[in-house]
């Protein structure tokens, strides 16, 4: 069972939850001391920043093993794949490892898990860790049986000699010192000897989720806990002018209504009564309106006008051979929610002085430090609790309502639990969505059809905002009676880059200039969507191919293979030609057509391509994607089927991206609020999606989360541009956008 | 203010008031984690629950409007020791990544087999239409419906 399920279930009922809050604490060092001076080596992955060994993992009397990760699940399947990583090292079957995950209190601090780097950063430290651990075994049983410890065979946790004496890892457990610094010196085993690594192993979390067990903080039910609701205001920065709430308080259920500032809360004994006295507190209040927001017609000219720091992330300069073409093109990307199924929810307890709180936050401990600034706390007073959440595609509500709750909770009587959940609404309007970004390209062709110079810059805001110790990024602590101020945006630095994410193209071009204008002023509230600036960088890029690529007169294909010397793209690129039964310069036109994107994720993890079919209807501007094909490279697979299916999610999730999806504002707030005002993909338009896998087990495993959301983008412009001989350069391809280009 | 219904094959009370939405009343009262709060305005899905075998939005369903129907969740198909041959099909086929929208697919799934035992793929598509996934677990789910048909068929 998933260590925070089972965390889970060890509150629900009134007697474990006490001792659960009362019980065993284990307490343990996270790092070990220096001597003043005394440097300590870097080691690989998450291990730097956590060094105790024991702080990774701890062998129990039975034999079995503790594994803590600061990496959690946010429902792609990471807890399945870091705990066969830790299993196949200790050589310990799956069912006796358990997992605790994204604890301030047990577990290391990994940061946030973003960024498709659970694998390559956590993944790493737990191979790490458990080859040490498994190796320390192997020494005391070596010393207790009197042989060399490279002559002993491990399997399930028994250690056998070749003339078949056998010591237990239980038998070990007591003398096994792991309080030590890891020495990161153990061999982790080859590829070939792997029993648990690379296969399809089911994820631990799957029965509970099919069949109503406990698997979400939404299902977190303490004793006497209570239910809360936010009133937010009607648009940023509006301030509480006045409020009376004494009818409210004399509402069924009602237990407090709570205010501090301008942010508004209600306490209720059960859930509908909190929602009706929030409906009720809404209609009370009085707000003094915020500024507008720009006109959105006129966003990407609002954009373009606001002070940009340029910064140069790519230059090669050579001399530009004469008789060149050039040719120019401008892409625009509007701001996009994260728009999970389930509203973001948090459950906080505030009792002897310390709030703890349980969150689907990406990062315990920068939450931890938001929520310790907002509450006046020392962080040691705040306890965050990881549980999942609804689909997490990157910073959305789950740190602002961890806040929410936990300022409720803390006018709660009685050290009463208090469960929030945002309304449809809440989240629409007061996520921090994905940036909105401006890419304008220019390359000049040769005479033999070659890329000989090329001009890139993107102009967006930071793409992220999460929790941070520079400053408060938690919404309401912007406004309480004493607002706390964000920190400021901060660029994040190349090679994997924000907004500049994908930015430099991994084409050998001999002559290019990329230029990221990193936008300070954020009209809009926004931070981390899955890929960063990558999904529109590569939509536009490898748009850009394809227009360079019809003006040069050779099939796309052709065209990005002419340009590529790394081998593993070249590899995607053709398996996925191969497997689409992609044919050299075929126009299909008549509003059919197929199209190719291709994009190494981050520059730096998997390499991703797709193809894609498209159908447009000219009449009604309705575009239909009926299939797609992808070949993905993530090096090492740990397990081939939560590979595909996170390089199928990305494919779909981007074809909703691309089809549907764009926040709607005006200058008095957000105007998208709920499904029709903001519409995805639906079941009958999903495309057909086959993912062949290159597994490179010499390789060094790669993220996937985030692979395949840009290639796909690009593969339905450079489709569509086939059936139709149009270039959609904004998205997304509404039917209103497609009539007008097709006028066009 | 009590109300009683019958959920999964027994009779239960819930100190609710008969405005209350069934949702609140199966999460909160019932205890039961099965039909999930997206959006309490019946376009997403997630709370689908079946009453009297026809898929319904618990969250507009006031639970006073129940009377003496039968109400049918997630957790009255099966367990994860015993599962309903469509949480059968939806674990071998691993079709969940966050998993929310989950029980609400395989409820109107139930609905769409118990009309139309053998659907084609576009019949079930259609029939999961008004279900919102945001992982892009879709054909996942289309292959567990369509593996859970066959099955049954087997039965």
């Amino acid at each position: 069972m998933n260590a925070h399920i089972s965390r889970l279930n060890a509150h629900i009922s009134r007697r474990d939850f006490a001792a659960g809050l009362g019980g065993i604490v284990v307490a343990f060092t996270l790092a070990p001391k220096f001597a003043a001076g005394q440097q300590a080596a870097a080691l690989p992955g998450s291990l730097n920043g956590n060094r105790m060994l024991d702080a990774w993992i701890r062998i129990a009397a039975d034999g079995s093993a503790t594994v803590c990760t600061g990496k959690v699940e946010l429902g792609q399947g990471i807890a399945t794949a870091l705990k066969q990583i830790a299993a196949e090292e200790l050589d310990l079957p799956l069912e006796r490892v358990h997992m605790i995950a994204g604890d301030t209190e047990k577990t290391p601090n990994e940061g946030f898990t973003s960024g498709s780097q659970s694998i390559e950063n956590g993944g790493v430290a737990l191979r790490l860790a458990g080859a040490e651990v498994r190796a320390i075994l192997l020494d005391l049983a070596a010393k207790r049986l009197g042989v060399d410890a490279a002559s002993l065979a491990v399997a399930d946790g028994v250690i056998s000699t070749y003339d078949g004496r056998k010591v237990t890892y239980a038998d070990l457990a007591e003398g096994a010192n792991l309080h030590r610094e890891v020495s990161a010196k153990a061999k982790p085993k080859s590829p070939s000897a792997h029993r648990i690594v690379g296969k399809s192993i089911a994820r631990v979390d799957i029965p509970a989720k099919v069949t109503g067990g406990v698997a979400y903080v939404q299902d977190l039910r303490l004793p006497g806990m209570l239910h809360g609701r936010v009133v937010r205001p009607p648009g940023y920065g509006a301030k509480l002018e006045a409020i009376d709430d004494a009818k409210i308080k004399a509402m069924p259920g009602v237990v407090a209504v709570v205010r501090d500032g301008s942010f508004l809360g209600v306490i209720a004994e059960r859930e509908e009564q909190a929602i009706r006295a929030s409906v009720a507190l809404g209609k009370a209040a009085s707000w003094i309106a915020g500024p507008p927001l720009p006109d959105q017609a006129a966003l990407y000219d609002h954009l373009l006008s606001l002070p940009d720091e340029p910064h140069v992330i790519s230059e090669k300069q050579t001399a530009l051979p004469e008789s060149v073409r050039t040719i120019e093109a401008t892409y625009h990307r509007p701001y996009t929610c994260h728009a999970a199924i389930g509203p973001s929810c948090a459950v906080a307890q505030f009792t002897d002085g310390k709030m703890t709180v349980w969150t689907h936050s990406q990062g315990v401990f920068p939450l931890r430090g938001n929520l310790a600034m907002a509450l006046k706390l020392p962080p040691e007073r705040v306890h965050c609790i990881h549980a999942e959440g609804s689909g997490c595609y990157g910073h959305n509500g789950a740190d602002d309502v961890a806040l929410d709750a936990a300022l409720l909770a803390r006018a709660a009587p009685g050290g009463r639990p208090v469960r929030l959940q945002w309304m449809r609404g809440d989240e629409f309007g007061w996520e921090p969505f994905g940036p909105a970004m401006v890419m304008k390209a220019k390359a000049a062709l040769s005479a033999d059809g070659r890329i000989v110079d090329w001009n890139y810059d993107v102009w967006t805001n930071t793409h992220s905002t999460r929790p941070d110790p520079r400053g408060n990024n938690l919404l309401a602590s912007w406004y309480l009676a004493e607002p706390q101020k964000p920190a400021p945006p901060a660029v994040i630095p190349q090679p994997a880059g924000g907004g500049d994410r994908n930015a430099v193209p991994l084409y050998d071009f001999p002559r290019q200039r990329v230029v990221h204008h990193f936008i300070r002023e954020m009209p809009l509230r926004v931070s981390a969507l899955r890929t960063l600036g990558a999904y529109a960088n590569v939509f536009a890029m490898e748009s850009f191919m394809d227009e360079l690529a019809l003006a040069a007169g050779v099939d796309p294909v052709a065209f990005r293979l002419a340009h590529l010397k790394d081998p593993r793209a070249r590899a995607v690129i053709e398996a996925v030609a191969r497997k689409a039964g992609w044919k050299a310069r075929e126009r299909s036109g008549g509003g059919k057509g197929r199209g190719i994107g291709f994009a190494k994720y981050k520059n730096l993890a998997t390499y991703v391509a797709v193809i894609a079919d498209v159908e447009v209807d000219a009449a009604s501007g309705k575009v239909a994607v009926p299939r797609a094909w992808a070949a993905a490279d993530s090096g090492l697979i740990i397990n081939p089927d939560g590979l595909a299916n996170q390089i199928e999610g990305g494919i779909i999730q981007s074809t909703s991206w691309t089809l549907h999806e764009e926040v709607k504002f005006a200058s008095t707030g957000i105007k998208s609020r709920d499904w029709l005002s903001y519409p995805i993909l639906t079941m009958p338009e999903v495309p057909k999606v086959e993912v062949e896998l290159i597994n490179r087990p010499e390789e060094r495993s790669l993220g996937a989360g985030e692979a395949s959301q840009g290639p796909m983008a690009a593969a339905i412009a450079n489709a569509f541009a086939a059936a139709t001989g149009k270039r959609v350069r904004e998205l997304p391809l509404t039917p209103e956008r497609v009539k007008a280009v097709m006028r066009g | 203010m009590a109300v009683s219904l019958k959920v999964n094959g027994a009779m239960r009370s819930a100190p609710a008031e008969a405005d209350t939405p069934l949702l609140y009343v199966l999460r909160n009262d019932l205890e039961l984690n099965g039909a999930k709060f997206g959006c309490g305005l019946a376009q997403c899905g997630a709370c689908t629950v079946l009453v009297d075998g026809k898929p319904v939005r618990s969250c507009v369903t006031e639970v006073g409007s129940i009377g003496q129907s039968e109400v049918t969740t997630l957790e009255g198909l099966g367990t994860a020791a015993k599962p309903h041959p469509l949480q059968h099909a939806f674990m071998d086929e691993q079709a969940a990544q966050c998993g929310y929208c989950i029980s609400g697919m395989i409820m109107s799934a139930k609905a769409l087999l118990d009309q139309n035992p053998h659907p084609t793929e576009a019949q079930v598509r259609d029939g999961l239409a008004g279900n919102l996934c945001r992982c892009g677990t879709h054909g996942r789910i289309i292959r567990a419906v369509l593996k859970a048909s066959n099955a049954i068929r087997r039965i």
